[in-house]
C-alpha cells in the first residue's frame, strides 16, 4: 500500500509498540475512512489497549512506525492533545476521575481548546450538551457533578459517549465501551455509536465480546492475537468466535 | 508626576523607589528600578536600620502614642530580645534583624514610579488584569484605592450602624479606652518571638469594632479604608465583633505585593462575642523575597462562629497556623488553608483549634500544592481540655504534588484530653498521576492546562468560599505560577 493523503483517512502502517523495551504490538496495518466502522478483537492480553493508548500518544510507550497519519496530517510526532486537534478523540476502558471540575466545564474548555475558530459561548455550548445528554438518559445533575468522581461504571462510559458526541471529533476510537454496561446502557451507547458514524465519523472499536455488535453493522472485523493483526473480515469472523471461541480464528490460540 | 493628597504607609515603612507614572512619557528619564534601598526625599521620618529600645521609644514618639502603648512596646521588646528563634518549621537562618529599617512615617505627600517596580510584577496586573487603578494601589505607587464613591456610600451605612472601621493607629488614637481593653489580651506579645516583635514595631493594620446585633452585609476590604495605614511589615490587626453581630473582613489580593521589606510579621486579634460570627479572608502573595510571619488568633464566645479562609501563595517562606479558641458553649470554629509552593519557597501553614468548652466544634481543611521543588508543611494543632464535654472536630489536609522534586510533610498535633468527643482526621497526598493527564490530554488539553485544570478542582472546596472575584483570581493566578512566569 503506497502512502495515502486523504483528508478522510487514519492510516496506520507498520505500528509497533514497546514498553519497557518489551514489544507488545508487532506491526499493524490499519485503514479507517470517515464513516467506517472498524472492530477489533482479541482475546484479553492480545495488545488491544496497548493499540489504542500508542493511537492516542500515551507518553509510556515506545512506538514506530512506517506512518500514523489523519488526513494530510502526520500524527506519530504529535503529543496527544495535538492528535485530539487533528479530530482522534480515544474513549477510554477506564475514565479518570478529576475531582473538583465539572463535567460541562471541563468540556467546554475542551470544546474551545479543539474547535478554537468556533467561538463558543458557555451558553450555546450548555444547549448542545444538554441535548446529547438527554439522547444518553444522563440528567442534567451529572453535567454540574465532578468528572468521574464517584460515578458507577456505567456512568463513565455514557459520559465517554456524552464526550465523543459533544466535542464532534472526526475519528474515534472505544476502548471496550462495552465493558460494564447492562443491557439499555448497552444499547444508549451503540445508538451514540451509530449517530457518530452518520455524522462521517471514521470508528475504531476495540471489544472483548460480540454482544454489543448485535446492535451494530461493523464494516471491518480485525482479529488481533499476539500483538498482530492475524485476520481479517465481516460479521462472519464475529459468529465465528462466538460459536467457536477465539480458537477457531487463530490457531495458536 | 502625579501627586497623592493623602497618607498612606502601604509597604512604605522602608525606603520605597522614587516614583513616577508610566502612563507619563515626561518623566521616563528617571532612575530605573534598582533593587535595593533608596531614600525617597519626602520622608519627614524614619528609624535607622536595625532594632533597639531607642528605636521602639522613637516610634511611639512619633506616633505621639500614650503612655501604655509605649510601655507596651517597649516590654514587648524586652521580650523579644529574650526569646530564642523558634527551632522549627521552616528556615530562619536567612532573616537579619540588623538590616531591617522598622519604621518610616510617611508624609502627607508622596508621589511613586510605575518604572521602579520589577517588569514581571507588571507583567502580572496586566495579566491577571487589574485595573489601572488598582495597580496602583497594589504596586505602592497609588496613596489609595481609587474608588472613593463606592467607598463612600459603604462608609455612610457603616457608620449609621455605629461601624468602626479604620487604621489601627487611628484607632488608637479615636477610641483609646476600646483598643486598650483588648489590644494584645488574645495574643500577649510573650506568645512568640514574632509575635513580641510586632508588638515592639507595630504600624498599620485595621481596626474593626461591629456593635451588638448589627451584621455587616457587604465583606470589608481593606482596600476600602481609605486614607489610611494598610498593610505593611508589622501591621496589627484587631476586630471586636459584640454580640450577634456579623462581618467579613477581607484582606490582601490576590495580585503578588511588591515588597522591599525582606520581612512581614504581623498580629491579628479577633474577639468573637456571644453569637456573633466572624469570617476573615486573606489572600497573600507577597514577593519570593519575604519572610512571612503571622500569628492570627480568633477567641470564639458562647454560640459565637469564628471563620478563617487563609491564602499563601507568595513568599520565600511562610509561618502561619490560623486558630480559634472556642471559649464559650457551642462556638464553631472554621478553618480553610490553602497554600502553593513553587521553587525556592515553603509554605508552613496550617489551624489551631482549642475547645475550652463544652458542645464546641471545629472543622479545619488545609490543601497545599507543591511544584519545581517547593515544600509545603500542614502544622495543626487540635486540643481539647478535659472539661471540655460533647466535642466535635474534623481535620482534613489534602496534599498535592505536581513532580518529583516537590516537598510535602504533614506535622498534626492532636491533645484530647477529654473523652466525650467525636474527631476525624483525614490526611492525603496525592500526585498528578501521568494518567490523569493522559485522559485530559487526550481531550485537547495542553499538558500545562490539563494540570492547571487538576490543580484547580484540587482547590475548589476553598476556591468556593472566597468572594467570587478573589475565586478566579487566584485560580488565575495559581495557573501563572504554573507556568513559571511569576516568581
Amino acid at each position: 500500500m503506497g502512502q495515502k493523503k486523504n483528508t478522510s483517512e487514519l492510516y496506520v502502517k507498520n505500528l509497533r509498540v514497546a514498553i519497557a523495551e518489551k514489544e507488545i504490538v508487532h506491526g499493524i496495518d490499519l485503514t479507517i475512512k470517515q464513516g467506517e466502522l472498524h472492530v477489533v478483537m482479541g482475546p484479553n492480553g492480545s495488545g488491544k489497549s496497548t493499540l489504542t493508548s500508542a493511537l492516542m500518544g500515551h507518553p509510556a510507550y515506545t512506538v514506530t512506525a512506517d506512518r500514523i497519519s489523519l488526513g494530510s496530517k502526520n500524527l506519530l510526532e504529535l503529543a496527544p492533545h495535538a492528535r485530539a486537534q487533528a479530530g482522534l478523540l480515544l474513549a477510554f476502558q477506564n475514565p479518570l476521575a478529576v475531582p473538583g471540575v465539572t463535567v460541562s466545564s471541563f468540556l467546554h474548555t475542551a470544546y474551545k481548546e479543539l474547535h478554537p475558530q468556533k467561538n463558543s459561548t458557555a451558553l450555546d455550548f450548555r444547549k448542545q450538551l444538554l441535548v446529547h445528554a438527554v439522547t444518553l438518559k444522563l440528567e442534567a445533575t451529572y453535567l454540574r457533578r465532578s468528572l468521574n468522581d464517584g460515578f458507577s461504571g456505567g456512568e463513565k462510559k455514557k459520559l465517554e459517549m456524552l464526550q465523543l458526541l459533544v466535542l464532534e471529533p472526526k475519528f474515534v476510537i472505544l476502548d471496550e465501551i462495552d465493558t460494564g454496561l447492562d443491557v439499555d446502557a448497552l444499547r444508549l451507547v451503540s445508538e451514540g455509536v451509530k449517530s457518530l458514524q452518520k455524522a462521517g465519523c471514521g470508528i475504531l472499536l476495540i471489544t472483548h465480546y460480540q454482544r454489543i455488535l448485535n446492535y451494530l453493522q461493523p464494516d471491518f472485523v480485525h482479529i488481533l492475537t499476539h500483538g498482530q493483526i492475524i485476520r481479517q473480515g465481516g460479521m462472519e469472523l464475529v459468529k465465528l468466535i462466538e460459536e467457536k471461541g477465539y480458537a477457531a480464528v487463530c490457531p495458536n490460540f | 508626576m502625579q501627586q497623592f493628597a493623602r497618607t498612606f504607609n502601604f509597604m512604605n515603612h522602608n525606603p520605597q523607589p522614587s516614583i513616577q507614572n508610566k502612563k507619563d512619557p515626561g518623566f521616563s528619564g528617571l532612575n530605573p528600578y534598582q533593587f535595593g534601598f533608596k531614600k525617597p526625599e519626602n520622608y519627614v521620618f524614619k528609624s535607622k536600620k536595625g532594632l533597639d529600645k531607642s528605636t521602639v521609644e522613637e516610634i511611639s514618639f512619633h506616633k505621639s502614642e500614650p503612655m501604655w502603648m509605649r510601655e507596651f512596646r517597649l516590654k514587648a521588646y524586652q521580650i523579644f530580645v529574650n526569646k530564642t528563634m523558634p527551632m522549627w518549621g521552616g528556615d530562619l537562618s536567612g532573616i537579619d534583624f540588623s538590616n531591617i529599617f522598622y519604621y518610616i512615617k510617611p508624609t502627607a505627600q508622596k508621589a511613586n514610579s510605575w518604572a521602579d517596580l520589577p517588569p514581571e510584577i507588571m507583567d502580572t496586573y496586566d495579566r491577571i488584569g487589574i485595573p489601572e487603578a488598582e495597580k496602583k494601589y497594589l504596586a505602592g505607587v497609588s496613596a489609595q484605592y481609587e474608588s472613593e464613591v463606592v467607598y463612600k456610600s459603604i462608609k455612610e451605612s457603616l457608620q449609621k450602624q455605629g461601624v468602626v472601621f479604620l487604621d489601627m493607629d487611628s484607632g488608637l488614637r479615636e477610641y483609646p479606652e476600646l483598643v486598650k481593653e483588648y489590644f494584645g489580651t488574645i495574643i500577649p506579645a510573650a506568645d512568640n518571638k514574632f509575635a513580641a516583635l510586632n508588638s515592639a514595631v507595630w504600624s498599620g493594620g485595621s481596626f474593626i469594632y461591629v456593635p451588638k446585633g448589627v451584621k455587616v452585609e457587604l465583606p470589608l476590604q481593606a482596600y476600602f479604608r481609605i486614607n489610611a495605614a494598610n498593610m505593611g511589615q508589622f501591621e496589627r490587626t484587631l476586630i471586636i465583633a459584640d454580640e450577634d453581630s456579623y462581618v467579613h473582613y477581607v484582606e490582601g489580593c490576590t495580585a503578588p505585593i511588591y515588597s522591599t521589606d525582606s520581612l512581614h510579621s504581623a498580629v491579628v486579634e479577633i474577639i468573637v462575642k456571644k453569637g456573633a460570627r466572624v469570617r476573615y479572608t486573606t489572600i497573600q502573595n507577597w514577593s519570593t523575597n519575604v519572610y512571612n510571619l503571622v500569628t492570627k488568633r480568633m477567641r470564639v464566645s458562647e454560640e459565637g462562629v469564628g471563620e478563617w479562609v487563609d491564602g499563601n501563595l507568595g513568599s520565600k517562606l511562610t509561618m502561619k497556623y490560623p486558630s480559634v479558641y472556642l471559649v464559650g458553649r457551642k462556638a464553631r470554629g472554621e478553618i480553610l488553608s490553602i497554600a502553593y509552593a513553587g521553587k525556592g519557597q515553603h509554605q508552613d501553614a496550617g489551624g489551631k483549634a482549642i475547645h475550652l468548652a463544652s458542645e464546641t466544634s471545629s472543622k479545619i481543611t488545609s490543601k497545599s500544592i507543591s511544584k519545581g521543588g517547593g515544600r509545603t508543611s500542614y502544622r495543626g494543632l487540635l486540643h481539647v481540655i478535659p472539661s471540655a464535654k460533647n466535642v466535635k472536630s474534623k481535620v482534613v489536609c489534602d496534599a498535592l504534588l505536581l513532580d518529583r522534586e516537590s516537598r510535602s510533610d504533614t506535622y498534626p498535633t492532636m491533645r484530647i484530653q477529654s473523652q466525650d468527643v467525636q474527631i476525624e482526621h483525614e490526611a492525603t497526598v496525592s500526585k498528578i498521576g501521568d494518567e490523569q493527564l493522559f485522559y485530559l490530554q487526550s481531550r485537547g488539553l495542553t499538558k500545562e492546562l490539563a494540570e492547571a485544570m487538576i490543580v484547580n478542582g484540587f482547590i475548589e472546596p476553598i476556591a468556593r468560599e472566597l468572594p467570587l472575584e478573589y475565586a478566579v483570581e487566584m485560580n488565575r493566578l495559581i495557573q501563572l505560577q504554573m507556568e513559571g512566569s511569576v516568581g
